[in-house]
């Protein structure tokens, strides 16, 4: 067999005949003119080898990772520490090359790893069952209102406007197709949680998210007694490294409990690739979208792990399935076990309380300077909201001069000139001086 | 005495009192899906036409629709099949799904006799 099959003008002709088009452009005549390409791509002539890997190399170069800069942005991917064997497992080939590896006559490490992610993603939240993973968070929490939806037979979903604007415009698409309307749940303007004055009839969950989108933490017990007196389900949205010191969604009253899973030894990177946590109360189990590893035993009574609840996955219910995304993120699922793993309970109650400790003393220090204020007085975990007397785009390019990658600027909507600072326990004390010296000098 | 109905779909109707029967999955179709998990049932109150699914039964090999062969509205469900669903294995014929109060009695006669349905599964097969 070939390995490289090119497509020269006689193969072409050929597929464009079978199909019976004319040519390329007939082909993709339903892609709007204005996004097609008009002319070749614009590139340089070919280069040696030698002369390319010194060109790419410093294109490379402009690129700045979180190991060359001090960072303190999250809203929603946060530069928590990875110790180095998360990587050295991770890039073991019989991990990251297998593709679909769940069969289980030769995969009992992947499908093993998968079945202890789970469990410790039901430890930290409480919950009774967690899939295998889903793509992303965003997808999670849209998981979670399509399962309530089918379990209350009921389709409007109350979100919370401390979602993540990213997840509440992910949340849109999914109801816009997936037949499903969205009320939004107001902020109280001063503690910065979520209100709920009246849910509508036939609301199937309340959507929540604790630390919200602002950094503040919910309280999940009384809006999970809202949602139920309505007969509407409770699906909290988490931060895994927030719950080594936070009491478990689940023992507060949620149904299902989702979120973004990066935080768990999974690099920034560039925003992705991420990891979807996904975990409910049990009797939801049938409803839950993806796939479930389980223990059984073998034909000898040896402990073996197999693949369930594919059965209602889009290859075999078609459009009858619960999701139509019929996979997981098993390599980000492993590299957040095996973080997990190497921090123990102890080893993650301690970074989770370094980073309530640090961001603590960072809001202090930024909070002594007098043209800044704090527009929420809820608690938080790590991450957290100033008001700045000017654009903070303005103050990060400042700050990006010196080395810092500054918070995340928030949209309209949100406080005036809003700020939103992640710190992990990576910072340490002398970073968090410097920016607070930084900012006042860019003010002054 | 009433007399059990079949449908191509495999799922057995089993007429009771006035307008009401029993719906259920006949052992031919038991067998063929082999171990069931678990059964999803249908919501008592639910109106149901003919040819829609009224339940899902699981296995450990598939997800499968059962369709109800009558009309009507679901009056009863057998909710002890959510804790064991085997029994659908061990007696296929007493292992009732739901009742439904039938809407129109005259689908009945459209259904197979169990002679007209021993002949269509040994076709089918």
């Amino acid at each position: 067999m070939s390995s490289y099959i090119p497509i020269g003008e006689r193969e072409r002709g050929a597929m464009l005949g079978d199909l019976g088009l004319s040519g390329v452009d007939e082909l993709f005549a339903q892609v709007p003119p204005a996004l097609r390409l008009d002319g070749p791509l614009d590139l340089p002539d070919a280069m040696p080898e030698m002369a390319l890997i010194s060109h790419i190399r410093s294109l490379a170069e402009q690129n700045c990772d979180m190991d060359h800069c001090v960072s303190y942005l999250g809203a929603g991917v946060y530069d928590h520490f990875i110790p180095a064997a998360v990587d050295h497992i991770l890039r073991r080939s019989e991990f990251y090359t297998a593709y679909t590896p769940y069969q289980p006559e030769i995969s009992q490490g992947t499908l093993q790893a998968v079945f202890e992610y789970q469990s410790m993603i039901c430890a930290l939240t409480g919950m009774d069952v967690s899939n295998a993973s889903l793509y992303d968070g965003a997808t999670a929490y849209a998981e979670a209102a399509l399962l309530a939806c089918r379990a209350t037979r009921r389709n409007s979903i109350a979100v919370s406007a401390g979602l993540h604007p990213h997840v509440r415009e992910v949340l849109a698409t999914y109801g816009r197709f997936c037949g499903f309307s969205i009320e939004t749940l107001p902020l109280d303007n001063k503690q910065g949680t979520t209100i709920i004055e009246k849910l509508p009839e036939g609301t199937a969950a309340v959507l929540v998210s604790s630390p919200n989108f602002y950094g503040v933490i919910e309280d999940i017990a009384p809006l999970a007694d809202r949602a139920h007196e309505a007969g509407a389900l409770l699906a909290a949205g988490a931060d895994p490294v927030s719950l080594a010191l936070l009491k478990p969604p689940g023992e507060c009253g949620a149904d299902i409990v989702v979120g973004e899973g990066q935080a768990l030894g999974n690099a920034s990177s560039f925003g992705g690739p991420l990891l979807g946590f996904f975990a409910a109360r049990e009797k939801y189990l049938r409803q839950m979208p993806g796939r479930i590893i389980g223990q059984t035993m073998d034909h000898s009574g040896r402990t073996a792990y197999v693949m369930t609840l594919q059965t209602r996955e889009q290859h075999i219910r078609r459009e009858k399935a619960t999701s139509n995304i019929c996979s997981n993120q098993a390599l980000n699922a492993l590299a957040a076990a095996v973080y997990m793993t190497l921090m123990g309970q102890e080893g993650l109650k301690r970074a989770a309380n370094l980073c309530l400790q640090k961001s603590h003393y960072a809001y202090e220090q930024l909070l002594q300077i007098s043209e800044i204020s704090a527009p929420f007085s809820g608690p938080f975990f790590k991450e957290f909201v100033v008001s700045l007397p000017l654009a903070p785009t303005t103050v990060n390019e400042a700050l990006w001069q010196r080395g810092i990658v500054g918070g995340y600027a928030l949209p309209q909507g949100g406080p005036e000139n809003g700020w939103l600072l992640a710190v992990t326990e990576k910072r340490t004390k002398a970073q968090i001086d410097s920016l607070a010296d930084a900012v006042k000098e860019v003010l002054a | 005495m009433s007399t059990r109905k079949y449908s191509r779909d495999h799922e057995w109707v089993l007429p009771e009192g006035e307008n009401r029967a029993k719906v259920g999955i006949t052992e031919h179709a038991a067998k063929a899906l082999g171990d069931i998990v678990f059964v999803e049932l249908p919501q008592e109150g639910d109106s149901v036409n003919a040819g829609d699914a009224l339940a899902v039964v699981e296995s450990v090999k598939a997800a499968s629709d059962v369709f109800t062969p009558v009309s009507g509205k679901v009056v009863a469900v057998n909710d002890s099949l959510e804790n064991a669903p085997e029994q659908i294995n061990q007696t296929p014929m007493e292992a009732w799904l739901a009742v439904i109060e039938i809407s129109d009695a005259g689908e009945l006669d459209a259904l197979l006799d169990e002679e007209g349905y021993r002949a269509f599964c040994e076709q089918e097969d």
